[in-house]
Formats: structure tokens, sequence, C-alpha cells
């Protein structure tokens, strides 16, 4: 919990940097990255996220503690989103669509 | 202020039970003592709901053709058995009684830090509950705990949006009650309070919250896909419209793996501080054993995918999951050695809540052992959609998680209630209770092995034995649970009263009188010795 | 010490005293009820996080199966009302952001209109999605309860499927509309907010209400910094 009290300005500068990068992002999407848009996208998002985090959240100013728990939640999040990924992913790995099928065995690639 | 009589059966002291009278100051209550019982009055309301299920079921299965009802209520009731023993028994039991009254008092704290959320916990603990009864009278629900699509979603017409409500609407119950715990472990603890001078149920209490924390969010946002699916027909994890019955069943075994981790961790705190108390010794790797409560939550989230080795998931995704659950055993091993241990060269008292934790570790090893078979991908072929699951999952739930339970009720009992309870009858209910366990559960291992599938509401002749021996097990074990219904009830006004350390038992929550007055302590205590400061008491009895 | 009864607990008047302070009785000082509060917003926020990662989880699935068709409904959305909803959940965060420092400097009437344009701007948002809303009952792309695309609108969709388009509206929906719950719950903070505001209940060291609503809030901006550019800015609008 912050006791220092942050300056008008700072909101501002961060409030107009995040204005500056919604414009960015909004301008990005109109161009032909092919991949790269969905990735530009997110990282910009992603850095208008820390602005939020750090400086209206006053992360910055919070204990270790708050620090830990809110990487906890994403790390989690995380884990969610790669575990549940790898399964998709590596489907494909098997070249039988049925991995249980005993009319042939499977081929590997 | 009374005065002091000499008839032994009347209080004299103030205490959170007579410092006010009427519905209103129970069901307005902020004390975290009073909600804990308001927790036990429910979850024993909702144990008993479950377990009738479970006895028409075993009634059902004494006929290889079925003794008792449809097929399609047979699929009711298992389902109901299911969702009402998980969500509104098991994952409660432990935490929103025992945690709830006891949490503050071993913090050395006057409450938890948000007394009104733990309050509203229970409220929407009741009207989930509430909901889910509602789908079982109004035609019952038939789509197993598991809630797989697109059955569920799309093709059952049963009470699913309801009873998807019911667990939506509980599940914040659950969060609550774990962000109470995380906040108030972290910045209520007493001075000296340490945390490595927190008793080991503290550390079951905030690894089973971290669970349920960043699990229970996940199956929240589950069950609401799933209703909207059911509701709109829609298709988010129904093949028609491009959806991936699969990927329902990652999110929602996200959180309800580790919910098994929430039912099991803190019946593990309970059984560490009756080890230590009667055999009057430390536990034996005091950090190993509170490291490893944490190691199992964290672990316990990265397993899930075991339950799908035969439902579609890739080979590759089923050897990583395979191999981690392998790995979540560990933590758990290394707590039965450290009991073990403790035991060894203890001055041991058979009392009650000695026989349960006793139980605990010889089932819970069972149960854990046979949990090695399902993590195997080869024998998972074998076994997965048998009864040899049912049997491993309720020697972990029941042998495990229930016996910690009972274990941990009888012994703070006289905390709770200010009496004690005649032990000749508990210790009689505890072995009748292991007894018809074993009974109902053991045959299950046979007859998964043998390939009689679950789920199902006939089977073939030849396993009618074995089905007839599970089944005379669950009367006893019915009759077993009952006993302690009757006398914990009948020594709430004829048994004798409790002083405040009856056991002789370290730990902050003794030094109160039985039962403790609404702010726990006159004075915020201050903490100078380790946990289990044992050796330095000298023999049992009150303080 | 005179006792008196309070929702079935006994107070002493010291504790009544230390209530008109702000303390609650199970805290020793309002440093350790600040700390508690702040950790349990935090908390909070995490299970949060939890839940609307499992959507977004679910979405990321599927975009990557369909991405033809997620691609055809995120044109189907106007960017021009996504990006001004966008300033205006940022404003509002501002907004926010200045009612804490106020609530910190003691400033009641800054704090008060601070509070007040973070719900005017809330509600602009509001507004501006529910006419977006509107919009998809008259292209008819609402899932299940009006799904007829027709003209420009099945030329976009057709390409991907159609079938797989209507799982892209469904998360449209599905995810906007948690999102706004989220919003509409924060409006109503906000408003018992103003009114505890208006009444002195906030001093410079008594705020924590604030402050909690206020994270609350600005991770429902967070959640829309993600939702924008996931549902609006699918590939390219070349």
């Amino acid at each position: 919990m912050s006791q220092q009290i942050v300056p008008v300005k700072t909101y501002l500068f961060v409030f107009a940097s995040l204005i500056g990068l919604t414009l960015l992002t909004t301008g990005v999407a109109f161009l032909d990255l092919g991949r790269f848009n969905t990735v530009v996208a997110l990282l910009i998002a992603f850095c208008k996220m820390l602005l939020v985090v750090f400086f209206f959240m006053h992360l910055r100013h919070s204990s270790g503690l708050v620090k830990v728990v809110l990487l906890a939640g994403f790390f989690w999040l995380a884990l969610l989103i790669s575990l549940t990924t790898a399964d998709y992913r590596t489907r494909s790995w098997t070249s039988s669509p049925n991995a249980w099928s005993t009319t042939a065995p499977p081929t590997h690639p | 202020m009374s005065t002091a009589t000499l008839e032994p059966r009347v209080y004299v002291q103030r205490n959170y039970l007579n410092a006010d009278y009427g519905w209103r100051s129970w069901l307005f209550t902020l004390d975290h003592k009073r909600i804990a019982l308001l927790y036990l009055v429910s979850v024993t309301f909702f144990f008993v709901i479950g377990g009738s299920f479970a006895v028409l079921m075993r009634i059902h299965l004494v006929e290889p053709q079925g003794a008792l009802v449809q097929p399609e209520t047979y699929n009711k009731l298992f389902t109901l058995h299911g969702i009402v023993m998980i969500f509104f028994f098991l994952i409660p039991s432990i935490p929103a009684v025992l945690g709830n009254f006891l949490v503050p008092l071993m913090i050395g704290a006057r409450d938890l830090a948000f007394p009104r959320l733990n309050l509203l916990s229970w409220y929407i603990y009741m009207v989930g509950g509430m909901f889910t009864l509602y789908s079982a009278i109004a035609g019952g629900v038939d789509v197993g705990w598991t809630f797989y699509t697109p059955y569920s979603s799309t093709y059952s017409n049963t009470q699913v949006t309801a009873v998807a409500i019911g667990v939506f609407i509980t599940g914040f119950s659950s969060i609550l009650t774990g962000l109470n715990f995380i906040v108030t472990i972290h910045k209520m603890r007493a001075p000296g309070l340490t945390w490595f001078r927190m008793p080991l149920f503290l550390w079951a209490m905030y690894a089973t919250s971290i669970i349920m924390v960043l699990g229970t969010p996940v199956l929240a946002i589950t069950i609401f896909l799933l209703a909207l699916e059911h509701l709109f027909h829609v298709g988010i994890f129904s093949p028609a419209l491009g959806g991936d019955p699969l990927l329902f069943q990652h999110l929602f075994w996200f959180y309800s793996h580790p919910a098994v981790y929430i039912m099991i961790l803190p019946a593990m705190g309970v059984v560490s501080e009756i080890i230590a108390c009667f055999a009057r010794k430390r536990i034996f790797g005091y950090k190993v054993v509170g490291f490893s409560s944490v190691a199992i939550a964290v672990l316990g989230f990265l397993v899930w995918g075991h339950h799908m080795f035969v439902t579609g998931q890739s080979v590759y995704a089923g050897l990583i999951f395979s191999f981690l659950s392998f790995m979540v055993a560990i933590p758990s091993a290394i707590k039965v050695f450290n009991w073990t241990s403790t035991l060894y060269k203890g001055s041991i008292s058979y009392e009650a809540p000695m026989l349960y934790a006793m139980g605990f570790i010889g089932l819970f090893t069972m149960g854990g052992l046979t949990g090695l078979f399902l993590a195997s991908l080869a024998t998972d072929v074998h076994l997965n959609g048998t009864y040899f699951i049912v049997a491993h999952f309720h020697y972990i739930m029941v042998g495990g998680a229930v016996m910690g339970y009972l274990g941990g009720i009888h012994f703070w009992w006289p905390k709770i209630s200010g009496r004690k309870y005649p032990n000749g009858w508990a210790a009689l209910a505890a072995a009748i209770i292991f007894v018809g366990f074993n009974l109902t559960f053991f045959p299950q291992f046979l007859l998964g092995y043998l390939g009689m599938p679950r789920r199902y509401a006939f089977y073939p002749a030849e396993f009618q034995v074995l089905n007839v021996m599970s089944s005379a097990g669950a009367t006893v074990l019915g009759v077993g649970y009952l006993i302690p219904l009757v006398y914990l009830i009948w020594s709430m006004r004829y048994g004798p009263i409790a002083e405040s350390n009856p056991w002789g038992a370290t730990g902050l929550e003794w030094q109160t009188p039985s039962p403790p007055p609404t702010e726990n302590f006159a004075e915020i205590p201050v903490v100078t010795e380790e946990a289990y400061a044992y050796a330095e008491k000298k023999g049992a009895g009150g303080d | 010490m005179r006792t008196r009864r309070k929702r079935g607990l006994a107070v002493t008047e010291l504790e009544t005293h230390a209530a008109h302070t702000g303390l609650a009785h199970q805290f020793q000082n309002l440093d350790q009820q600040q700390d508690a509060d702040t950790l349990g917003i935090w908390v909070f926020l995490v299970t949060e996080i939890m839940f609307f990662g499992g959507v977004f989880a679910a979405y990321a699935i599927y975009r990557g199966f369909y991405f033809a068709a997620f691609e055809g409904g995120s044109h189907i959305l106007d960017v021009r009302l996504g990006a001004f909803n966008t300033v205006a959940l940022l404003g509002s965060s501002l907004t926010m952001a200045l009612s804490v420092r106020s609530a910190q400097s003691g400033n009641r009437r800054a704090l008060v209109l601070f509070l007040i344009l973070t719900m005017i701007l809330g509600g602009v948002f509001l507004g501006v999605k529910a006419y977006e809303y509107d919009q998809k009952f008259v292209e008819h792309v609402v899932p299940s309860l009006d799904w007829a695309p027709e003209g420009a609108v099945l030329a976009r969709l057709a390409p991907g499927g159609l079938e797989h388009a209507e799982l892209y509206f469904i998360f449209y929906f599905a995810m906007t509309g948690l999102h706004a719950l989220h919003m509409i719950i924060g409006m109503g903070l906000l408003l018992w907010l103003v009114l505890r505001s208006r009444k002195g209940s906030f001093t410079p060291s008594y705020f924590a209400p604030v402050e909690v609503v206020g994270l609350y809030w600005h991770f429902v901006d967070i959640v829309w910094i993600f939702l924008f550019p996931l549902l609006y800015l699918i590939g390219g609008r070349y």
C-alpha cells in the first residue's frame, strides 16, 4: 500500500502513453504483417497492462508479497494455456488418427 | 456476570456459544466460530443426502440386473452422489468447519481477516446447495459429476442448468474461504509466531487455500460456458459446431484434479496435529512436511491430463502428465514417512482421534499407491472406467479425507463444544467405520481389475459376490457413521465438561477456555516456542 | 467497562471508539487492516485472472483452429467503436487513479468529482456496448437467438465457415458480456463510494475502500485492454 502520493503529472503521462498505444495498435491492425499482427497487438496490450498495473494500481510501491501474488496468477494462467496447447499441438505427431487402432501400426513421422 | 455454582453441568463462563441467543445471533453472526458451526450443520446435512444416494446405489447393485431403480434413475443417483459429496461435503468439510474455527485461534487472532466475507461464504454455499437440491427434486441430473460434453451440454434433458448454477455459485464460497485464510495467515499471526512455528494444520490450510483461489475460478468459467451451451444450443464443446469435447475436459480437470488436493491436504494437516499430540512428540521433519503441503498444491495443478489418457488426448501430452503424476505422489509419500517416524519411539495412546489418524495413514497409503497404477499409461487403459478407479478415489476420499475430518472433529470437539464424549463409543465407531469401509471398497478394487465398468446399473452375474460384499460393507459403514452423530449430540448436553486442554496438546487454541470466548483471547498471546514442544511438557492433562 | 450488544456480539466501548476510526475489531491497528485489505483485493484479482483466463484460453485454442472464421467475425465489428470504448475506459482508469489520489490527500470534493467522472465514463462505455449488441441483432449475428447473416455480412463470414463464425460470436458475447457484468458491478461499487465519500467517511489515514474498488476497476480495464485487440483487431483490415 503506497503512502507516497503519486503526482498528477505522472498519471497524465501514463494516460497519454496508454492513448498513444491504443492508437498505435489500432493503426497497426490496418497493415498487413501476417502472423505478426497478433504478436504486435499482444505486445502492445501487454505494455498497456504494465502501465496500468505499475502506475495506476501502485504496484511500484506495493510489497513484495503483492508482486509475488500477481506473478503467481499469471504463471498459473500460463500453466493452463501451455499444457492444454501441448495436447493440441502434439496430437498430429502420431500419424494414426486413432492412436489405439489395432488395424495398422502407426508410422512414425 | 453470572456467579459460579457448585453444579458441575452449568457453564459459568461467557463463551461464544452463550454470548447471545436467538436465530438472528446465529444467522447474522460474524464470529468465525459460530460460522464454523453453521457449516458443521450444513455439511452434515449434505453428507446425509449424498450418503443416502450411495445407500440406494449399493442396494440396487446387489442384483446383477439391478434391484431397485431404473437405469436412468441409477445414472441420476451416481451423478448426484458425486456432486453432493464433492462440492457440498468434502471440499468445505475441513476448511469451512475446522479451518474456520481453528485458524484464528491457532494464529492468535480474534477472527479471520474478513469476517463478513466469511459469513457471505456460508450464505453462498447454502444458495448453491439449494439450487442443487432443487435439481435433484425437479428430476435429477444424469451426466455424472464430471459433466462430460456433449452429453451434458447438448443431449441430456435433465436438470443440467440448475445444478450447474448450484455448483457455479458454491465455487465462490470456496474462493472466499481460501482468500480469507491466505490473508489471515499472512497478516494476522500473533507476535513471535513465525512461519516455521505455525502448527502444520495452518500450513495445510494455506496450501489448500492456494488451490481454492487459483483453481476454482477455472471451474466457474467452465461451468458457465457449459451452461451457455446447454441453454443456447451453441457449440463451444460440441463437435457439431466445431467445438472440442476435450477442451471441456481440459478446463474441467484443471480445477477438478487440484480439487482432490483441496479435499486431502486439510485432512493431512489434521493428522499431523493428532499424531504429534498422541505420540507426545514433535512431528519428524516439520519443515519437510510443511513444504510438501505446498509442493502438493503446486504439483497438483500439473497432472490433470491423467484423467484424459483414454479420451483422445495426444499420447505425448499423456506422457508428460503421467510423469508429473508420479512426481506428485512423492510429497504425499514423504508425509507418510514423516508421520511414521514421529510415531517411532513416541509415547502413543489410542484415543479416538488417534485411531482415525492411524486409519488415515493406512488407507490413504493404499489409495495413493493404487493411484500409481492409474498414473501409468498402459495400466490405465485397462483400469480406466472401471471400479478400480472408484475404489482408488474412495480410499483417498473416504478412507483418507473423511477419516481425517472425523479425527479432527473428535480431537477438537472439547474445544468446540466444551464437552467430552465417551471414548469407548468413539473407539467402537472408529473400528466399525474402518471395517465397514474396507468391506465396502476393497472388493471394488477386485471388481475393477476384473473388468466391471463403473457407472453401470447392471453387471455380469459373475461379479455378484463381490458386489454383495461391497453393499454389506456399506451398511456397516453407514451404521458406523451414525454412532458419532448420536454421542456427539448427546455430549453437548450430558457430556462431562471439558477443561481448556484435555489432551495436553500444544497450540494456541488449547490456551483458551473450552469453549473459547467470542474474542478468543483476552490478550493477544506472544509465541516463544516451536510448534510441537512436547518434550518440554510434563505429562498429559489440563492446563 | 460497560458492555453493549452489536449484532450478536458484546462489544466494549473501547472497540466502539475504534470502529469510528474505521478499525475493525479483529485487527490490531489501521496499518495491519490496510495491509490485509490490499492483499485481499490482489488475491481476489488473481482469481479473476484465472476466471477470465479460462475463457481466454478456450478462445485462443479455437482461434488457432479457425483463424479465417474468427478473422471474418472480427471484421464485422466496428473498430472505431471499439477504439473509442478503449479510450473511454482508459480515461475512467485515469479518473479512478485520481480519485484514489484525492482520498489520499484528503480532498473530499475532488474525490467525489473524480468518482462521478469515473462512473460517467463507465456509463459511456456500457452505452456504446449496448449499441454494439443491438447492432449484432440488426446484422443477425447473434448465435442461437438471431443467427441469419446475409448480404455483406454473410460474404465476410462464409469463407471461414459459418458454424465456426458462430463460434467466434459466442466468444464475443461471452467475453464482452462477462466484462460488461463486471463493469456494472463496478458501477455499483463506485456509487457506494460516492455516497460514502459525500458523508466524509474517508480520511487520509482511512481510504482503503477507495483503493480496493480502484484496483478492481483497473483490473476490469486491463481485461478490456486485451479484449479489444483479440476481438476487434484480428488479422489485418486491409
